[in-house]
């Protein structure tokens, strides 16, 4: 292909678009809805990966070990919790540990009522194995073999908290995906709409290409282009609201729920546009393409 | 040059044939009139000269290649050799002369240089070069009709077909673009003009194909023993029972003091000119 040949067609379509206002413009104007939905559904799931991700490693399964066990035996459990591929690490908390941790969070600027324990620990029996695991939807299998495992008295968890994170994360993938594919299927029938105009429009201009000796090529890419280049603006437009509204919506967010500020840690924009715009842009594209290729494929036999 | 050997084309399976058993040659450099009354099958004649159909019997040779032996993929590169004219111009509105020639040359891919050197030439030659900028409503229809033609040129093709070129033109456009037509037949290119303007046909004294209801009626040839002789520009060996019937026409005298008359004479049997199929 000759360079002036490509230019022709990337001017052809952009003029297609441009002699073809309203369609064009309804065009862009549903991709634009389309992908800042999908943007918007983006970066809840990843936010909310991200935190469950933290949650994850934050959340641990507390091995607390018979009365009277031995020095020797808490170790061989300990390399019993090793050798587990869903443990990320695990740690030893001795009952001196314990308490000092306690007495510090729940004893502090009290400490006269804690000095009245003295030397006794209330929490003699508490040493324990702290372990954290790489993958929480492991945690049940888990927990269920530690509690058959000589020597374990108790096994403690906070399964509530990561089954909530990871069945509400779930839940929002599942229904951002549905929205998502609704609205690419629209996105995709007005773009291919658009271009049925398009053509429509100039029928008598194909016809005098053909006569004249266009390839099929020739008569077909401006169409190609005005898909893209849709696509491409209605890629592009949303992209940047969000990339503006991102940090407001996270300071709003995490003030209105600010009981469960916590376990909030939002991404930054940097970090969510990092992955997010490459895929709204190939989607913008794509839609565009695919867009234009069925009307190409229906309406324009060469 | 143009050799259609036996072809018929039908485009219903029941109704009569708009082609019947057709066999005619047209020689590269020639000049040829084709003329024929609505129905006579003109038009499908010029599309299955285009690869824009397929004969249903017969075969079609441009320039030495068998039509039904190209491909559908070949077909743009074939139509390059054969530049079409129209009765109605078929100019794009939206663009200036310039680009409407240029358009042409865009489409098989010449370089823009090539394009900005080639177009003020072939505008010039149809004598519209100062005119490059006009847009084709700004322009009487001999002149659009000129660009036409400059089009139908800029990719030199080796041979122009022209459908009833002069349907929509007075008759002082008429004969410019007739004289055009036949200058640019004297540079080489085969030209095969099909028309109803039976004036401008018995004027220009060059061969007649006639067709009618799907048949050729005379081909405008007598064969000789070293080949055919071409008569130039008789129409009169079928006149009676043609043209003897369409009011106006029957007489040359009548005809000849019409010839530079705008209006019902000219265009009088136009009527469904261009599309009777």
């Amino acid at each position: 292909m000759r360079i002036s040949t490509f230019f022709y067609t990337i001017k052809q379509g952009i003029v297609n678009i441009w002699k073809n206002k309203m369609f064009s413009l309804a065009s862009v104007a549903t991709m634009t809805a389309c992908i800042f939905l999908f943007g918007l559904f983006y970066m809840i799931v990843m936010n909310f990966q991200a935190m469950v991700k933290d949650a994850e490693s934050g959340v641990a399964v507390t091995v607390l070990f018979d009365h009277g066990i031995s020095e020797q035996r808490i170790e061989e459990i300990g390399e019993l919790i090793d050798g587990r591929v869903e443990v990320s690490r695990y740690e030893f908390i001795s009952s001196q540990e314990a308490w000092d941790y306690f007495r510090d969070i729940y004893f502090d600027g009290n400490e006269k009522v804690a000095e009245s324990f003295g030397a006794d620990n209330p929490l003699a029996n508490s040493a324990s194995y702290a372990v954290y695991m790489n993958d929480i939807s492991m945690q049940s299998a888990l927990v269920t073999y530690l509690e058959s495992v000589d020597g374990v008295r108790e096994v403690k968890q906070s399964a509530t908290v990561a089954n909530t994170l990871t069945d509400f994360n779930r839940l929002i993938g599942y229904i951002s995906a549905g929205v998502i594919l609704i609205l690419l299927c629209v996105a995709i029938f007005l773009i291919s709409n658009t271009i049925a105009v398009g053509i429509s429009v100039r029928r008598e201009e194909i016809g005098i290409m053909k006569l004249i000796g266009a390839t099929d090529y020739f008569v077909r890419a401006p169409f190609v282009v005005e898909g893209i280049v849709i696509g491409l603006i209605g890629a592009a437009i949303p992209l940047g609201i969000l990339y503006v509204i991102y940090g407001r919506i996270v300071t709003y967010v995490a003030e209105k729920f600010r009981f469960i500020g916590g376990m909030m840690s939002f991404l930054t924009v940097k970090e969510v546009f990092h992955t997010l715009l490459p895929v709204a842009l190939v989607l913008g594209v794509g839609i565009g393409l695919i867009g234009s290729r069925i009307t190409i494929r229906k309406h324009l036999k060469v | 040059m143009i050799r259609l050997e036996h072809v018929s084309k039908s485009y219903t399976k029941e109704g009569l044939p708009a082609l019947h058993d057709v066999s005619l040659q047209i020689n590269a450099g020639d000049f040829a009139f084709i003329v024929g009354d609505s129905g006579s099958g003109k038009s499908t004649l010029i599309k299955l000269l285009l690869k824009e159909l397929e004969p249903t019997a017969g075969t079609i040779t441009i320039n030495g290649r068998k039509l039904n032996k190209i491909r559908r993929r070949q077909i743009p590169k074939f139509r390059r050799d054969i530049g079409v004219v129209f009765q109605d111009f078929r100019l794009l509105k939206d663009r200036n002369i310039y680009q409407n020639v240029a358009f042409a040359q865009q489409v098989i891919g010449e370089s823009a240089r090539n394009i900005k050197k080639n177009v003020p030439k072939i505008l010039s030659q149809v004598g519209l070069a100062a005119k490059y900028r006009s847009y084709p409503r700004q322009l009487s229809g001999g002149e659009q009709q000129r660009v036409a033609i400059a089009r139908a040129l800029i990719n030199r093709p080796k041979i122009l077909l022209a459908d009833e070129p002069t349907g929509n033109l007075d008759a002082k456009n008429a004969w410019e673009i007739m004289d055009l037509l036949d200058e640019i037949n004297r540079d080489g290119t085969t030209v095969v003009v099909v028309t109803h303007n039976l004036e401008i046909v018995r004027a220009m004294n060059k061969r007649v194909i006639q067709m009618q209801k799907g048949v050729v009626r005379d081909d405008g040839a007598d064969w000789e023993d070293d080949g055919p002789v071409y008569r130039g520009g008789q129409v009169s060996t079928y006149g009676s029972d043609y043209f003897g019937e369409q009011p106006g026409l029957a007489g040359e005298e009548s005809a000849a003091d019409g010839f530079f008359r705008e209006g019902p004479f000219l265009n009088q049997s136009g009527d469904g000119g261009g599309d009777e199929d």
